[in-house]
């Protein structure tokens, strides 16, 4: 028997999960897969209704997370095995190499000022380039950088002709010699009662809806990339510009709704928070600058919460922000590369077309491609759309005792549903381990 | 707004053609932002799908005849709407339950077809005269390929050379095959979206019973909409045989190295994907094949093409209705392929070659670019 649990995934669902544990006594061992907790929260710019910056009302969560003295925080990490019941399960974890010492990192960023290879900024839904030895962002949790064997010019080129490695300028510039290029993968093994899985959700893509120009069109991007683009920390330091070369800021932003979501050729599901995550979004652009004019292209507008149905009257009144109900049926570009919208306007039943400078689409939200692998591990059911199964009055039990499920890897949920299903699993984790 | 007569029976019918799925449209409207009709005039799908899932559809509005069956709309309904079949049934309760007035040309068109055989009106007898040149033989017991010219180009002299440019390749490359003349019918794809079910349902049986008695087991056909038709529909009549459009034998034939295509065609080539043969049987790359086998032939794409290829207007019974000079889609497209730089539009289906003649031909583009079946190119190349 253990009295320890296990959280996988270290987004606000896992995080506040471990933390309720914690504050219960319990042990709790935290598993990430990326380089810091955080999750999607963290590459939110604000949360909606209220517009509090959403890093800024996570990182205190992650830092006492991170800081607690009942928590082991395995970032990096993953889950490769887990038997034994409830009560006593054994958990293998793939601890991978960062190729820097954790305990001598300062996180200064010495190494990544220094290092000349380049890679895609993932944090930053790929646009922008972050370095190769790098900190996951700004504010990650740990505060510890990381080198990516995949970009990394002494890990990927092989040695020179006199035998010497290529590259190794972060080791030098290292003051408190962090650098271990010898660093193994660690695998380690756990005991724990009871298991808490959140692993969240990925933006679906769009590539597939044709009709949509994504990435074929420069000005048409997804949500997420919107939220790093208008975010002080993103690859354009908060400046809401334009993706194509003429580098302009945006006037009029059309944001599509329902981007393979309640759509029986992607996701049937209604992804539950893009009505809000698109006002919240427009809104944003308008504080930024108020000569700009956001179209919200919706088929029904879904303020059911708290605080909702106001926000989008102030999104209207306050915001420049208008809503057209229409499901947009093709995005086509000017020689200006503008995104031209093809729409009906149910309300005036016209089919008409609406030049605009950028399209955000409000893109589904699925469970994570790994979410499959982990149901095998944990040998938990999914749901036809591979959430993790849960029953209305079980709503964080998934299929396995012992085993329980919260935020939106079992289902659509915003931010407050996710923390109050976190604290949930937590309760009900503790009962077994107590 | 005035007040639109309920025909209960009549709105039944429209529903049970919907099925589930129609009950759940949610007018977002996504069909007529999709629908080509909007690039000329309004054409509101989602009011004609909302009146029907309200049992009040106004039998008598002329937009009832607008869909050309292209299939753009259905693609991409989010709640999988039959469209077709709900535009289809709700012309069959005018044609055949006499909710309202048929236009001229259609009922005309369902006369010819329900009396001859063939839209044309033409006699039985003539239908494979167009063959007398190209040394067609009669089909019998035995012979391999059964090839059915269509009606267009089987009576209609402007387009039977996709029938004989298709017989010559055939007899070049050595195949045995053969038509049935006097005892083929017209396919009857076109008169059902009309709404005449009951035309369609007689002359399938027809074709059934002329193919089964002639020991028919594969297809050859020139249209998409004879393919569709035979492929999709007639199983469920009891019809079952192996149906091959020229598209796809051809490129079997260029593959096995049963022809050999040699003569350059040093001109640049535009493909037009026929609504029939590509939304509404997924076959995009044949074609395409087909014509990069031709030496010198430089093809091109047009801007929207393969899934979001823009219908010629000529589907779901249209190629009978007089379509107003400003309104036809295949002048839009046409302009669209003379913009790309084509010289020759191919295309893959007697409707369109149809349609995208007469445009050259009421444009004056006659100097600029040339509409040609992929047959015709093919045979050329020999």
């Amino acid at each position: 028997m253990s009295d320890a649990v296990l959280v996988i995934g270290g987004g606000i669902a896992g995080i506040q999960a471990s933390l309720d544990l914690a504050d219960m006594g319990k042990h709790v061992y935290l598993v990430e897969k990326s380089p810091s907790i955080g999750g999607r929260m963290a590459q939110l710019d604000k949360t909606f209704p209220t517009n509090d910056c959403s890093i800024c009302i996570l990182a205190p969560k992650m830092a006492d997370c991170y800081d607690h003295s009942n928590t082991t925080i395995l970032t990096y990490s993953e889950v490769k095995e887990i038997t034994g019941s409830a009560g006593d399960f054994t958990v293998t974890v793939l601890k991978k190499a960062r190729y820097v010492d954790a305990k001598k990192c300062t996180g200064c960023g010495e190494c990544t000022e220094k290092c000349p290879a380049k890679a895609p900024d993932l944090f930053n839904m790929g646009l922008g380039t972050r370095k190769a030895a790098y900190l996951y962002f700004l504010q990650a949790v740990p505060r510890v950088a990381l080198i990516d064997q995949e970009y990394c010019i002494r890990m990927t080129k092989g040695l020179t002709k006199d035998g010497k490695p290529r590259c190794g300028v972060c080791k030098d510039v290292c003051q408190a010699g962090a650098i271990d290029f010898d660093q193994q993968d660690e695998e380690i093994t756990l005991n724990v009662g009871a298991i808490i899985i959140a692993t969240g959700f990925d933006p679906y893509d769009p590539t597939s809806l044709t009709e949509y120009g994504y990435r074929r069109y420069k000005n048409v991007v997804t949500a997420m990339e919107y939220e790093r683009l208008i975010c002080a920390s993103g690859p354009t330091g908060g400046h809401l510009k334009r993706l194509s070369a003429d580098d302009r800021d945006p006037k009029t932003i059309a944001f599509i709704q329902c981007v393979g979501s309640r759509d029986l050729h992607h996701n049937k599901y209604c992804a539950s928070v893009c009505c809000m995550h698109s006002t919240k979004e427009a809104i944003l652009a308008n504080e930024h600058d108020p000569e700009i004019h956001s179209y919200i292209f919706y088929i029904d507008i879904r303020a059911s919460g708290k605080g909702f149905q106001d926000y989008v009257a102030r999104a209207k009144k306050e915001y420049n922000v208008t809503y057209i109900r229409s499901r947009v049926a093709e995005i086509a570009q000017d020689a200006g590369e503008n995104p031209v919208i093809w729409y009906e306007d149910t309300n005036s039943r016209q089919v008409k077309s609406m030049t605009v400078d950028l399209v955000v689409l409000a893109t589904c939200m699925v469970p994570r491609t790994d979410a499959v692998g982990l149901a095998a591990i944990t040998h938990t059911a999914l749901d036809e759309y591979k959430f993790f199964q849960t029953s209305p009055l079980a709503p964080v039990d998934t299929t396995i005792p012992g085993i329980f499920a919260c935020g939106y890897c079992q289902g659509p949920m915003d931010i407050p549903e996710s923390v109050a299903q976190a604290s949930a699993a937590a309760a009900r984790a503790a009962e077994i381990v107590s | 707004m005035q007040a639109l007569t309920p025909y209960k029976d009549a709105i039944d019918i429209v529903k049970e053609a919907g099925g589930e799925a129609f009950e759940q449209c949610y007018q977002c409207g996504l069909c007529s932002g999709t629908c080509p009709w909007n690039l000329v005039t309004s054409f509101i799908v989602r009011r004609l799908i909302h009146q029907a899932q309200l049992g009040l559809v106004d039998f008598e509005d002329d937009d009832l005849w607008l869909c050309a069956t292209c299939g753009a709309c259905v693609a991409r309904c989010p709640r999988g709407v039959e469209i077709i079949d709900i535009m289809r049934a709700m012309r069959n309760v005018v044609a055949e339950v006499g909710a309202a007035k048929v236009p001229d040309s259609l009922r005309i068109t369902a006369k010819n077809i329900a009396s001859a055989g063939n839209p044309q009106g033409e006699a039985r007898e003539i239908r494979g005269n167009w063959a007398e040149e190209s040394k067609v033989k009669t089909f019998t017991e035995g012979t391999e390929l059964l090839y059915f010219s269509c009606c267009v180009p089987a009576y209609d002299p402007k387009v039977r050379r996709i029938a004989q440019a298709t017989a010559g390749i055939l007899n070049k490359a050595g195949v045995d095959f053969g038509i049935l003349g006097a005892k083929e019918s017209c396919c009857g794809e076109s008169i059902r979206k009309a709404g005449n079910e009951s035309i369609f349902q007689s002359l399938a049986n027809s074709n059934i019973q002329a193919f089964t008695e002639s020991g028919v087991s594969k297809v050859l056909v020139s249209s998409p909409h004879c393919y569709h038709t035979f492929k999709n529909e007639y199983p469920a009549l009891g019809g079952n045989f192996e149906v091959v459009h020229t598209a796809q034998y051809l490129l079997e034939l260029i593959r096995d190295q049963k022809l050999k295509l040699t003569k350059e065609l040093n001109k640049k080539v535009a493909y037009q994907d026929p609504c029939y043969l590509g939304r509404h049987n997924g076959i995009y790359d044949e074609p395409r094949e087909v014509l990069r086998s031709i030496p010198g032939l430089e093809l091109i794409e047009l801007p929207d093409s393969r899934e979001e290829s823009i219908c010629c207007g000529g589907g779901g019974g249209r190629i009978w209705i007089e379509t107003k000079k400003g309104e036809r889609f295949s002048d839009l497209r046409l302009e669209q392929a003379i913009e790309a730089g084509a010289e020759i539009l191919a295309v893959a289906c007697p409707y369109c070659m149809l349609n995208f003649d007469d445009s050259v031909l009421t444009m004056d583009k006659g100097e600029i670019i040339e509409i040609r079946d992929i047959s015709e190119l093919v045979w050329g190349a020999i």
